[in-house]
């Protein structure tokens, strides 16, 4: 087995419960983490869903020619961010009516003439459904005159992508803040593994032995308190997943690709934090 | 193999500890650097070793030059130049042979040579009975024997001795200075600081060199 290797893992033997505690940490960190992940995964779920019901509805003038309104209809199909658009009659209207609003039916069935707008229904292409698209697609229609009224979820819409805006603010500050807070704990395990080695590098720069060498047995030690604490976080994480979703409600786990990166970003963490350590502990002995 | 021309070394609110220090040891050669406590002894020999770099003037070691050997290159330095201290510095809770292994499995020798090699560094200081024995079974002059196994791991050609007995009674003192006389005789250069005269008397065909004050007040290899 190679020095550095044999030297990270007597570490762990010589100092298990040091070891052992800041693995801990880390696991608590990244766990803090994980947390955010599945809320942050399950939040954007949310809104995809919402989002695919974003609609924009166009009352048309019962006074409209079809001809005027088909040439529209082809206008806004054409529209990049434009996913699909349905023209529904007066007589569509009355019938989804009929159907769908049991209690009006008898209402609906004496009247000779048909109260309801002829429409046109458009949905956006996923992605494409940005407030500016939509406001900018409103206005559009708008100023068709055969168009009586725009109507879209105006209020559901904006809290959506308020929501979208927070999680966004709220998943860069806290994920880099948890990234400071796991590198100043692993940095802190590794600073304490070297004190507790101090007499052993004190030893090495005596006889000659290479800075590179000093600084194998830590960099690992980082990079295996920085893993086996993501490995333990990743646990966590799906514990509480598990957990929810059979006592709470429907949630859906993380991707699979967050989870790796989760793991590789704990590992480069422990790795980047006994670097600083180490590498200023050799500059000031 | 060891110069060192007009150095001065001065610490960061304590004045000069050396002044204008010169003084040239050759190949082969047995010094013994004398003088009260405070006299620079301690510092000429860690400017030897690099763990300090002078104010001014120039400190030469076996071809490394305190002016142009990098931080990054001093471990090179230090295998030419080996070092005991007064409290000698093992390794607690290993034995005498892993502490001597220590030294050579981190300055890279190939594994299966170290186990010999350990064997013969303390069959050459004289303790290869308490190879196995942990350092605190062993006495003063036995745990200053590991140490000077651990010094000649790396086969210097300088060994630098700093109070070497100052823990040990006469006796184990006596058995010490003689072992560096055999490591010198083998062609290596051994320099040790003492406060003790009586020692130095002892071994009146080496070279002694005496500070004051952070200069070299007497040098017995310029009377002749
Ligand atoms: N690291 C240091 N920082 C400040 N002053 C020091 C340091 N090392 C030595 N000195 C001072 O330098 C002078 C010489 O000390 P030293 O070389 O240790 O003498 P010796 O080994 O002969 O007793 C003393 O006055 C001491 O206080
Ligand atoms: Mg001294």
């Amino acid at each position: 087995m190679p020095y550095a290797l044999r030297e990270a893992l007597a570490a762990f033997r010589r100092t298990p419960v040091l070891t052992g505690l800041s693995s801990a940490m880390v696991a608590l960190a990244l766990f803090v983490t994980g947390l955010f992940g599945l809320a942050t995964h399950n939040i954007r779920r949310a809104i995809e869903q919402v989002e695919q019901r974003v609609e924009i509805v166009a009352y048309i003038r019962d006074d409209a020619g079809r001809a005027e309104v088909a040439v529209a209809e082809d206008e806004i199909r054409a529209l990049p961010e434009v996913l699909e658009v349905r023209y529904f009659s007066k007589d569509d209207a009355l019938e989804v009516a009929r159907r769908e609003l049991p209690e009006f039916q008898e209402i609906l069935a004496g009247v000779d003439v048909n109260p309801l707008p002829a429409s046109m229904e458009i949905q956006l292409r996923p992605g494409s459904r940005t407030q500016e698209n939509v406001s900018a697609l409103v206005a559009r229609m708008s100023a068709y005159p055969f168009v009586e009224e725009v109507r879209y979820g105006r209020e559901w819409l904006d809290k959506v992508f308020l929501m979208r805006r927070v999680g966004a603010a709220a998943a860069g500050v806290l994920g880099s803040g948890f990234a400071v807070a796991g590198v100043l704990i692993v940095g802190t395990a590794v600073r304490i593994a070297i004190f507790a080695r101090r007499e052993e590098i004190q030893v090495m720069r005596l006889v000659g032995a290479r800075d590179s060498f000093i600084r194998g047995p830590f960099l690992l030690e980082g990079l295996l308190t920085g893993l086996m604490g993501s490995l333990g976080a990743a646990a966590l994480t799906y514990v509480t997943y598990v957990t929810v979703r059979y006592s709470l409600f429907n949630v859906a786990w993380i991707p699979g690709a967050w989870v790796g990166g989760g793991i590789a970003v704990g590992a480069l963490l422990g790795v980047l934090a006994s670097l600083i350590s180490v590498r200023r502990y050799l500059e000031g002995a | 193999m060891i110069k060192l021309t007009n150095v001065s070394k001065e610490y960061p609110r304590r004045g000069l500890a050396l002044t204008d220090v010169s003084f040239h040891v050759r190949k082969g050669e047995f010094v013994f650097l004398t003088g009260h406590s405070g006299a620079g002894k301690t510092s000429t020999l860690r400017l030897i070793h690099m763990a300090e770099r002078p104010t001014s003037g120039e400190v030469r070691v076996s071809g490394f030059s305190s002016e142009r050997t990098r931080d990054s290159e001093i471990w090179k330095l230090r295998r030419k130049v080996g070092f005991v201290f007064q409290d000698f510095r093992l390794l607690p809770h290993r034995t005498a042979s892993e502490n001597v292994a220590f030294a050579l499995e981190v300055t890279g020798a190939p594994r299966r040579e170290v186990r010999m090699r350990v064997q013969r560094l303390l069959t050459q200081v004289g303790l290869s009975a308490k190879a196995e024995a942990y350092v605190h079974e062993l006495s003063g002059g036995e745990q200053q024997r590991v140490a000077i196994a651990r010094a000649l791991a790396t086969e210097p050609l300088v060994l630098l001795a700093d109070e070497p007995t100052g823990n040990l009674d006469e006796f184990a003192t006596r058995g010490i200075i003689d072992l560096f006389r055999d490591i010198n005789r083998l062609g290596m250069v051994v320099v040790t600081a003492t406060h003790d005269l009586g020692l130095v008397r002892s071994y009146p065909d080496a070279r002694v060199m005496e500070m004051k004050e952070g200069t070299i007040v007497y040098d017995s290899a310029r009377l002749e």
